[in-house]
């Protein structure tokens, strides 16, 4: 019963979430005009006293400014999905012979797609920037690969706050340490400059492996066992994330 | 009345934490007709419409609609219903045609547009029918939220507080459609604390007080439950607000506290 309409479900209200995406352009504006910010920040104001052993600090910065760009985009994730249940519409949509869990689908692939679409934008002023890269279309594959799965995993996180919180500030909030979290990791300085414990944490923290891993895919450097570890960060997250949001959401539709 | 009942509740019980909200509530609802479900705030009449509905689990008792089973059968229940909740639950940046474009698609119905566009004439909406929802006037809104519950024609429909928040026009509005949808056959579930609201438009009225009901009837029933001596004052015949005080005010009296 439920699951025979699943696809037609989601799919459905995947339309209707996307066409807020693309009436409301802002939220892709607002999302990337941080991380663009920071990026042009760090390359022309800071960068020239960081040493990091890499020729153009910009190819250095940006797997950095990607990962804050997730983290920034899915403040909006939970923004969505806080408007739908305190709008009533929520409801409407449990009280109707549909699959129920198409509703939170809908939500994470909308918040797939404005994510690629800001990354996209944030690659394009990288570029614009000085930008490049030699790698073949196999490494960009395993970035965006990378991407994916990251943005999946920190949007089943945003799905509990969405869920769960009481104000639009709160819905959003949960995002401001996760958009910091690179700050303590090798995104914009190696770790190796850090005193000792920040260092540990550093260098133990999922951020410094993925953007490890992302920057040694572009720059064709050999990966490693580096993004195993950055792809184990990636799959425990979403696991962990989607077990939480989906406990969140039986409770909070029976 | 032999027909089995379109509702059908029997000793509801649900607490949040330790407020006791419904402390066993018995009702039907004849098939076809607009049932009231009358109360002050807080009463419980949202809990009782989203239990009835398969938003909320009850604690006890049994609900039927449609002649299903709320918990045991809930798929079937949400194919008999529909609900119009207490905030209008349109989509603010979709138009008022892909408003009830996507309710049709979502109960997978052959034909949603021709759907949409014989319901936004019947409403008076095809002038607006491709403006943003977040342009429309509280009464239209309304409209498209209550148009919205008669995509695909659920026999069973919850009104719940319809008319909270509108102008007087905007009840009226509310109120024709309302009368249309009783007039098809459908059967209407309605909450409100607006008596004359129940006094227009109910065939049956349930007051709903300290989490029980304590009466149920016609509005003819209802005002004879108030002795004529207790006129003497008034020349006319009491308002179905009279009826409520007193009994609400009754009830305080002779049944105490501690009686729980």
């Amino acid at each position: 019963m439920t699951t025979k309409h699943f696809f037609v479900d989601t799919t459905v209200l995947l339309g209707r979430s996307l066409r807020h995406i693309t009436r409301s352009l802002d939220t892709i504006l607002t999302t990337v005009i941080t991380p663009i910010a920071m990026m042009l920040m760090f390359v022309y104001v800071f960068g020239g006293a960081i040493q990091t052993g890499s020729d153009s600090y910009v190819n250095y910065l940006l797997p950095g400014i990607l990962l804050i760009t997730v983290a920034s985009g899915i403040a909006y994730t939970a923004f969505r999905l806080f408007m739908d249940m305190q709008s009533g519409i929520f409801e409407r949509f449990q009280s109707m012979p549909i699959a129920r869990s198409s509703v939170l689908w809908a939500h994470v692939l909308t918040s797939l797609v404005a994510n690629l679409l800001s990354l996209v934008v944030v690659v394009l002023v990288a570029l614009l920037m000085g930008f490049r890269s030699g790698a073949g279309p196999l490494a960009w594959l395993a970035v965006a690969g990378i991407l994916v799965l990251f943005t999946l995993a920190l949007t089943w996180l945003a799905v509990i706050p969405g869920l769960t919180a009481k104000s639009v500030d709160g819905a959003s909030a949960f995002s401001y340490p996760l958009i910091f979290l690179p700050f303590l990791s090798s995104a914009f300085v190696p770790t190796d400059t850090m005193p000792g414990p920040v260092r540990a944490f550093a260098e133990n923290q999922p951020v410094t492996s993925i953007v490890n891993a992302l920057r040694a895919l572009y720059t064709e450097q050999p990966v490693g066992t580096g993004i195993w570890i950055a792809l184990a960060w990636c799959a425990g997250i979403l696991v962990v994330g989607y077990v939480l949001a989906t406990i969140t959401y039986r409770r909070k539709i029976s | 009345m032999t027909a089995p009942p379109a509702i059908r509740v029997q000793g509801l019980e649900k607490s949040y934490k330790t407020l006791n909200v419904l402390r066993g509530v018995d009702f039907d609802v004849a098939r076809g007709s607009i049932f009231a479900l009358l109360g002050s705030n807080g009463a419980g009449k949202t809990t009782v419409v989203k239990i009835l509905s398969t938003l909320l689990k009850a604690d006890a008792g049994t609900a039927d609609v449609n002649g299903f089973d709320v918990t045991g059968q809930a798929a079937n229940v949400r194919e008999s219903i529909s609900l119009t909740g207490q905030f209008a639950a349109v989509d603010d940046i979709l138009s008022g045609r892909e408003n009830l474009v996507l309710v049709a698609r979502l109960r997978h119905l052959q034909g949603p547009g021709e759907i949409a566009d014989e319901l936004l004439a019947r409403f008076s909406l095809t002038d607006a029918a491709a403006r943003r929802v977040s342009t429309y006037s509280g009464g239209m809104r309304r409209r498209l939220d209550i148009a919205m519950s008669l995509v695909g024609n659920p026999p069973v429909i919850f009104l719940d507080e319809p008319t909270t928040g509108l102008d007087p026009e905007g009840r009226l509005e509310v109120w024709q459609a309302v009368r249309e949808l009783a007039g098809q056959g459908t059967t209407v579930l309605l909450t409100t604390q607006h008596l004359d609201e129940a006094e227009q438009l109910a065939d049956r009225i349930a007051i709903l007080h300290e989490g029980r009901i304590i009466v149920n009837g016609t509005l003819a029933e209802l005002k004879q439950l108030l002795p004529p001596a207790e006129l003497e004052y008034v020349e006319k015949q009491p308002t179905l607000e009279e009826v409520f005080l007193a009994l609400v005010g009754a009830r305080k009296d002779t049944t105490p506290r501690e009686a729980r």
